[in-house]
């Protein structure tokens, strides 16, 4: 198993040095000289010159490539081009935040989307099975950042049971906690109306295969057929969609995170591109790189526990 | 009559009776026909939204800002004082174009480098497909800010940055049956005869392939739409003051507590929109593969 982790991790630096490549060229090619954004318009031209110098920026692109990587090998993601501030240290201090949020809304997902796919599918064009088909179409088609809104205007405008800002006091796990039911709500609930779709699909697949007929054939009780059997087999899929949505879930954390006002990556991702602050954007690409890395390896591991026949060799 | 002709003869009485078979197919589905009815309603209020506003857009009226709605301004003014029902029908013209020509653009690109890479082989094809899956490794959101971070705001550039995010999702459709294809005896026998590859990928693998393209770009409308909505709520979109949902849905959020409406309509309209691309998409699959049918 600890081979096996190390091996795919190893498997996965290619594709990872590929991401950082296309990562640094884009960030590179971005309009605007980041030593003129970060001293103003009517900075002097040596003081700038002087700046791209300090920065790296009068380097040529190789030499510059050379030290983003060297950099990264040491763990070192530069200073802020703007605040001067350290990127490393920024990042880490939001990191948490997207986490919580990714974390808490994938859990609504499978919490929610799981038991009511598998319900809809046992329970065909039932009044039940309409609503999961309409609510997972509804999720499919509303933009997360609309949801947000949604929610904060009913419970937060309306209602105030929630707080309509922020991402509570730091520590105080009462408060966190208060602060993350909108946004992962809104999030986990496009993310329950993936997992019901797929996990409908799945199961009913899985229902006409010969083996579950020879079960039901043998006499074995509906429960057992279902939780040994079907289930079981279902449980693949479901964990390669749920590993895919949490992928894509990183990508709508942004507008939740803008929406809500929260800290968190995306945020800081819209705040540097609108700053041109190339060190930072192109860090935050690292992480984000690095996270999809970890989200897969996660779910191939999920897979062996729920198809004996993976074998981690 | 000779064979020739009785055989076209045959031939259009089969096509057409296929044809039939699939809009029978399609009609009965009661929510792709729902789809496809939102998707005409929707590019009809686009066709003529100046016919069907009842203000321009653009006008201004400061005495009237945020004004609730009332019998002139059924869904009241926005912070400048601007019609919200016009200014929503008219927005319906950069979504509607942005999803449509994002995916004709990105569809097509990405099409392309799939079957030419499937055909292909060799490094070309691992070169290519490598570069498909670093793209499709991010997000959509995240690829669509970067690229549009690159590339500035704006109409044109927006249809591009939603092309390239688009692209290597149609190039990994198009690939994996190309491999299968370019084994096909008819592929094979059109090669034995000297068919140049351009000729060979347009005419004997693309066609094979058709259907699936059509339910991907139909589902692809629908995402494009929202990630338009999404990028334009960022303020990276078409700039102001021409309305686009997304950006409207911002404006209105300042505003949530007094006058929640001002985001409420523009929301709901790309919700029905990227709705009934979605019901479409999903019908034209169950017509078109009749094996993915539940």
């Amino acid at each position: 198993m600890l081979r096996y982790i190390v091996r795919r991790l190893i498997f996965a630096v290619p594709t990872l040095l590929a991401v950082l490549t296309l990562v640094f060229l884009i960030v590179r090619v971005l309009p605007g000289d980041p030593a003129q954004a970060a001293l103003g318009d009517y900075a002097s031209e040596e003081a700038v010159t002087a700046l791209r110098a300090k920065m790296g920026l009068d380097k040529s692109l190789a030499a510059q490539y050379m030290d983003f990587l060297v950099g990264l090998v040491r763990g070192d993601l530069g200073s802020s081009l703007i605040t001067g501030k350290s990127v490393a240290e920024q990042i880490f201090f939001v990191l948490p935040y997207t986490l919580q949020l990714t974390a808490a809304s994938v859990l609504v997902g499978i919490i929610f989307g799981v038991p009511l796919g598998i319900a809809t599918a046992l329970r065909r064009n039932s009044a039940l099975d309409y609503f999961g088909r309409i609510f997972s179409l509804a999720g499919l088609s509303v933009p997360a950042f609309y949801l947000g809104i949604l929610l904060l205007l009913v419970f937060s405008v309306r209602l105030n049971w929630f707080p309509v800002v922020g991402a509570g006091t730091r520590g105080d796990l009462g408060s966190i906690l208060h602060h993350l039911v909108l946004p992962a709500l809104t999030l986990g609930l496009i993310m329950t109306a993936y997992v019901v779709r797929m996990t409908r699909s799945a199961m009913l697949n899985i229902l006409s295969e010969d083996y579950v007929r020879t079960a039901r054939a043998k006499g074995l009780g509906e429960r057992t057929v279902m939780v040994r059997h079907a289930l079981r087999s279902a449980m693949i899929p479901i964990v390669s969609i749920v590993g895919i949505f949490a992928i894509s879930l990183i990508g709508s954390s942004v507008m939740t995170e803008i929406v809500f006002s929260r800290p968190g990556l995306g945020k800081l991702m819209v705040g540097a591109m609108k700053q041109r602050d190339y060190t930072m954007l192109q860090s935050i690409m690292v992480i984000y790189a690095l996270l999809i890395v970890f989200i897969n390896l996660f779910v191939d591991l999920l897979y062996g526990l729920a198809d004996p026949r993976v074998r981690f060799n | 009559m000779t064979t020739a002709t009785l055989d076209a003869n045959a031939q259009a009485l089969q096509t057409i009776s296929q044809r039939e078979r699939m809009w029978r197919t399609f009609t009965q589905n009661k929510a792709a026909v729902v789809g496809l009815i939102l998707v005409i309603i929707v590019a009809l209020i686009a066709l003529f939204a100046p016919v069907l506003a009842p203000h321009d857009p653009l006008r201004q009226d400061t005495f009237n800002r945020l004004a609730p709605p009332s019998s002139d301004y059924p869904l009241g003014q926005d912070d400048y004082g601007r019609d919200i029902l016009s200014r929503t029908i008219y927005a319906a013209r950069i979504s509607l174009m942005v999803g449509i020509l994002s995916v004709l653009a990105g569809g097509t690109i990405g099409t392309v480098i799939g079957i030419f890479a499937g055909y292909r082989g060799g490094a070309t094809e691992t070169f290519l497909m490598r570069v498909v899956d670093v793209l499709l490794a991010f997000p959509d959101l995240i690829t669509g800010l970067l690229v549009l971070a690159v590339l500035g705001g704006g109409l044109f550039k927006m249809i591009i940055a939603i092309a390239i995010v688009i692209s290597p999702r149609f190039a990994r459709i198009a690939h994996g049956p190309t491999l299968a294809l370019r084994e096909r005896d008819h592929v094979l026998a059109a090669r034995s005869i000297g068919v140049k590859e351009g000729r060979m990928l347009f005419r004997h693998i693309l066609p094979n392939m058709l259907g699936e393209l059509l339910v991907m770009a139909s589902l692809w409308t629908a995402s494009a739409i929202r990630i338009e909505a999404n990028l334009s709520f960022i303020g990276l979109g078409v700039s102001p003051p021409t309305p686009t949902w997304g950006q409207m849905i911002r404006d209105g959020t300042v505003h949530l507590t007094t006058t929640p409406w001002f985001s409420i309509v523009p929301g709901i309209a790309v919700f029905v929109t990227v709705l009934a691309f979605n019901l479409l998409g999903d019908g034209l699959r169950d017509v078109l593969d009749p094996k993915l049918q539940n």
